[in-house]
């Protein structure tokens, strides 16, 4: 844990005295920057995120196809011949339909066609966009709501700690998963509606905010732990003592110092909630069709194991490539920001 | 003396054997139907992804449990269990011989056997049918309102089915053996009607309940000895059971049947290619049809079924409470597209009309189709748009409703595509199998699209026009609303009813009439048909005797096992 409270002395003049030293943050970046795994990591995740950002680019001026358009009787051109997308069987009793194969032709259905006769690549790249942005957005949103509520809980304690502790004792104990099912089942037959706020089924902020909600109680306790031992540290207690506002202590002393721990938590729970997101899709009670995210074609691919199974195959790797290099990435972050560790195995 | 002893002997064995003959003949009108020793034996392993729900045949309206009542429940008619169009023939079954009808046609008189058993021992008289049929009202059986509402007295047990006793509508003499069936009104179906699981004779003490896992002593080859939905259902042999009519109560083959429940598709495919089960339930997924279609093409039958899948488009609500919105999508819907996404050519064929092909009323004609002719060809999508601008609904919002299984919600995803394309904002809600059919009837949802499909009960045009489209079929706010486009024209009201009491005198004729009502249902669109489709029974290689019923499908208990 960083302390971020030295006071440093400064002149008359108001200028330094000595030379300043490196600050925490820079400490913590230049540890990461040294680190071959986490810039490994790191480097994985800006391919995967700059290929999911040009999906548009991709579909339109590469593969020239809408992924989004079923193309059931479309043809293609393959070796110079014009083939079917969906190829009618012909062997034994001709029964069945199958989408074509991977041609490994990056312009012309790389990973093949799905049973809609989409091409496969091109949603892998726009379910990319889907997933990292559910998976971004619901882990800053999870962050923020268990840091806020784990400061207030931890600095104010009594009933207002106890309230807050029950709730999310509530949370968890629900089994993660059956919770996020109720609520997207539920959600996602009549959308969300909060007064004049009207969330619709297919709106990906559904699927953003049960995912954070979910997970508020995992970033939550260790903050409020956190956070009740720096309630009991001298700075805190010379800033109670200097009759500081309880607004300030906990914007400067405490927020500060449990920052480095809320940012260390940011990558472990994006790919903790990639995954989630990815199983509630697969489960059809994500992300909704037409939209793509990894999980649905996870989904789409699941009739088509036997035969093409490059579409359920393929989004399963990105998806382990991306979360293993997110937990990597996390490691090392919290290796250079937490150097005793306080928080390994927490999320 | 000991010649005339001899010949004393001698006459009275005769006269034994005789009378002996004389009995017989009341419980066997014809050979009794058969299986022979060589081919009886053996368990027969059917394999489901899920059980069917209530074992009373009075409630259970699913094909699942309708396939295995016709090895164990038995009404007085039936249709003949035989494979091929003979199965499309009604035939007496507990009764001795086709109904004597009035000839005003509101009077029907039966001969009930003598001699035959319920599986528990007991005989079966004319008090356990009266019964039957008054538990069918008392249990609230899905169709007592709509194909039983016509026996006198139907109304006041409709209206208070615990008090039901069809007072002078089903009338039994036990001294003549005869039970009759007095309706206030001529039905040219009502035979049909008697032929269905519904009606089965069911002992007389049975509960006035639906009885759910309990199982109901049966009449059949066949009983069911134990039934869990969450693992399997046993049926045994009938040991009271002997065959009266090689139609309508053949002997079975197997020794036992069981279903198994729990399975995935692909995991029930994979069973039968191992030998492990016989038969599934499921149609087998799409990623296993080619590897069945030529591996295993002995053991695949594929046979086209008297149904139609199709879209309800909500004349209630926009955009399809206009005409136009409604053609333009039955001009815009790429049937061969949607055949595709079911299985192909071999498993489908293009709707144009709302009877199936080789139906009674079919008529030959293709209104939405882009050039013309009697069957479909291509889409015409320019068409399509043409009519939406006209009727004003472009830009506006459809939601479309399917089940989430594969196949359903490939032809769903599709939907939207094309409604996108023609300028609507469409969302798709895939709902589980077992709700979805009720979510889709019940207006209160607000259901503007849905996919769904209609298999026959019996072959006559009205179970198709009259249950699907009818002003009767229609009860807003209601989840048994069969007629989910909420479509209601008097007219052609009026035009079925006609076309019903045609049925009486000429039916050839009463399905020309159909045909023209199919016609003018079609050029509202309230439905778009989309295919007629085909079963595939798959079965495992120790089995044979493969027939199929028009009516049942597969006869389940006349395969042979190796």
């Amino acid at each position: 844990m960083v302390e971020v409270t030295v006071a440093i002395a400064t002149s008359e003049r108001g200028t330094p005295r000595s030379r300043r030293s490196a600050g925490p943050w820079r400490v913590a970046f230049t540890q990461i920057a040294h680190n071959p795994v986490a810039v490994g990591s790191a480097i994985a995740l800006v391919i995967i995120v700059a290929v999911c950002l040009a999906a548009p680019l991709y579909a339109q001026f590469i593969a020239h196809t809408d992924p989004f358009q079923s193309n059931i009787n479309g043809t293609t051109v393959i070796d110079g011949h014009s083939v079917a997308v969906l190829q009618q069987q012909t062997q034994g009793l001709g029964l069945g339909v199958e989408p074509i194969g991977p041609t490994w032709n990056i312009s012309n259905y790389f990973l093949g066609a799905d049973s809609q006769g989409r091409d496969v690549f091109a949603r892998l790249l726009y379910g990319g966009r889907t997933t990292l942005l559910i998976g971004f957005s619901s882990a800053l949103i999870c962050c923020a709501l268990g840091a806020l509520v784990g400061i207030i809980a931890g600095y104010f304690g009594g009933p207002v700690d106890w309230v807050l502790s029950r709730l999310m004792d509530i949370i968890w104990a629900f089994p993660v998963y059956l919770l996020a099912i109720s609520l997207s089942v539920v959600l996602l037959t009549g959308g969300l509606r909060l007064g004049p706020i009207v969330i619709g089924p297919s709106n990906l902020l559904l699927p953003i905010l049960i995912i954070a909600l979910i997970y508020v109680p995992y970033v939550a306790r260790p903050i409020r732990g956190q956070v009740l031992s720096l309630k009991n540290r001298e700075f805190v207690k010379a800033a109670i003592g200097l009759g500081a506002s309880d607004w300030r202590i906990l914007r400067i002393e405490i927020l500060r110092n449990v920052l480095p721990t809320v940012i260390v938590f940011i990558p472990l729970m994006m790919a903790l909630n990639m995954l989630t997101e990815s199983a509630l899709s697969f489960l059809s009670i994500g992300v909704q069709p037409p939209n793509a995210s990894w999980g649905t074609i996870i989904n789409d691919g699941l009739d088509l194991l036997y035969t093409r199974p490059a579409v359920a195959i393929a989004p399963g790797i990105m998806l382990v490539i991306t979360a293993v290099a997110l937990n990597l990435l996390g490691d090392a972050v919290r290796d250079a920001l937490d150097p005793k560790a306080k928080l390994r195995g927490a999320a | 003396m000991r010649t005339i002893t001899k010949t004393l002997v001698s006459v009275i064995a005769a006269a034994s054997l005789l009378v002996l003959a004389a009995c017989s003949s009341e419980t066997s009108t014809d050979s009794g139907g058969g299986s022979s020793g060589q081919h009886t034996g053996g368990t027969l392993h059917l394999t489901a992804q899920s059980a069917g729900g209530t074992l009373d045949p009075q409630v259970n309206y699913t094909l699942q449990y309708w396939q295995l009542y016709q090895g164990a429940y038995d009404g007085l008619l039936t249709y003949a269990r035989v494979g091929g169009k003979k199965s499309e023939d009604i035939v007496p079954d507990l009764a001795t011989a086709m109904p004597k009808v009035s000839t005003n046609g509101k009077t029907y008189t039966f001969q009930l056997r003598k001699g035959i058993e319920f599986s528990n021992g007991k005989t079966v008289t004319t008090d356990d049918v009266v019964a039957s049929f008054r538990r069918l009202f008392k249990v609230s059986s899905p169709n007592a309102g709509s194909w039983y509402n016509v026996i006198v007295g139907a109304d006041a047990c409709l209206k208070t089915p615990a008090s039901c006793t069809l007072n002078g509508g089903v009338v039994a003499d036990a001294s003549t053996n005869t039970i009759t069936f007095n309706l206030t009104q001529a039905d040219p179906e009502f035979e049909a009607q008697l032929a269905m699981p519904f009606a089965s004779v069911l002992p007389a003490d049975t509960k006035a309940k639906d009885e759910g896992t309990t199982p109901i002593p049966t009449t059949g080859p066949y009983y069911f000895a134990s039934y869990s939905p969450n693992k399997a259902l046993v049926m045994k042999r009938n040991t009271h059971f002997k065959s009266w009519s090689a139609e309508a109560a053949p002997v079975g083959y197997p020794d036992e049947i069981d279903e198994t429940f729990g399975l995935t598709a692909e995991a029930e495919v994979t069973a039968i290619e191992n030998g492990q089960a016989d038969w599934m339930y499921d149609t087998p997924p799409s990623d296993r049809l080619s590897e069945i279609s030529s591996k295993y093409a002995s053991q695949t039958h594929v046979t086209p079924l008297t149904a139609l899948w199709y879209l309800g488009l909500n004349t209630n609500i926009a955009p399809f409470n206009n005409e136009k919105a409604r053609q333009a999508i039955n001009w815009a819907i790429d049937r061969s597209a949607v055949v595709k996404l079911y299985g192909g050519t071999s498993l489908a064929s293009p709707a144009c009309t709302i009877l199936p092909p080789d139906f009674p009323g079919h008529a030959d004609f293709c209104d939405y189709t882009k050039n013309g002719g009697n069957t479909w060809t291509a889409a015409d999508v320019d068409k399509a748009k043409q009519l939406i601008q006209q009727s004003g609904t472009a830009g506006q919002s459809v939601g479309v409703v399917v089940q989430n299984d594969s196949v359903n919600k490939g032809i769903g995803l599709y939907l939207v595509s094309l409604l996108n394309q023609l300028g609507y904002k469409a969302t798709l809600k895939a709902l589980s199998n077992n709700i979805q059919y009720n979510y889709i009837q019940n207006t209160g949802n607000h259901v503007q699209m849905s996919l769904t499909q209609w298999y026959q009960d019996y072959p006559a045009a009205s179970d198709f026009l009259r249950v699907l489209l009818s002003c009767a079929s229609f009860h807003p706010n209601s989840d048994s609303s069969i007629n989910i486009a909420g479509y209601c024209n008097t007219g052609l009201d009026a035009q079925m009813a006609k076309a019903d009491d045609e049925g009486l005198t000429d039916p050839t004729a009463a399905n020309a009439a159909w045909g023209e009502i199919d016609k003018a249902y079609m050029s509202e669109s309230p439905l778009v048909p989309l295919f007629n489709p085909k079963l595939i029974d798959f079965t495992s290689n120790r089995v044979s005797n493969y027939q199929f019923s028009d009516q049942y499908y597969m006869l389940v208990d006349q395969l042979w096992l190796k």
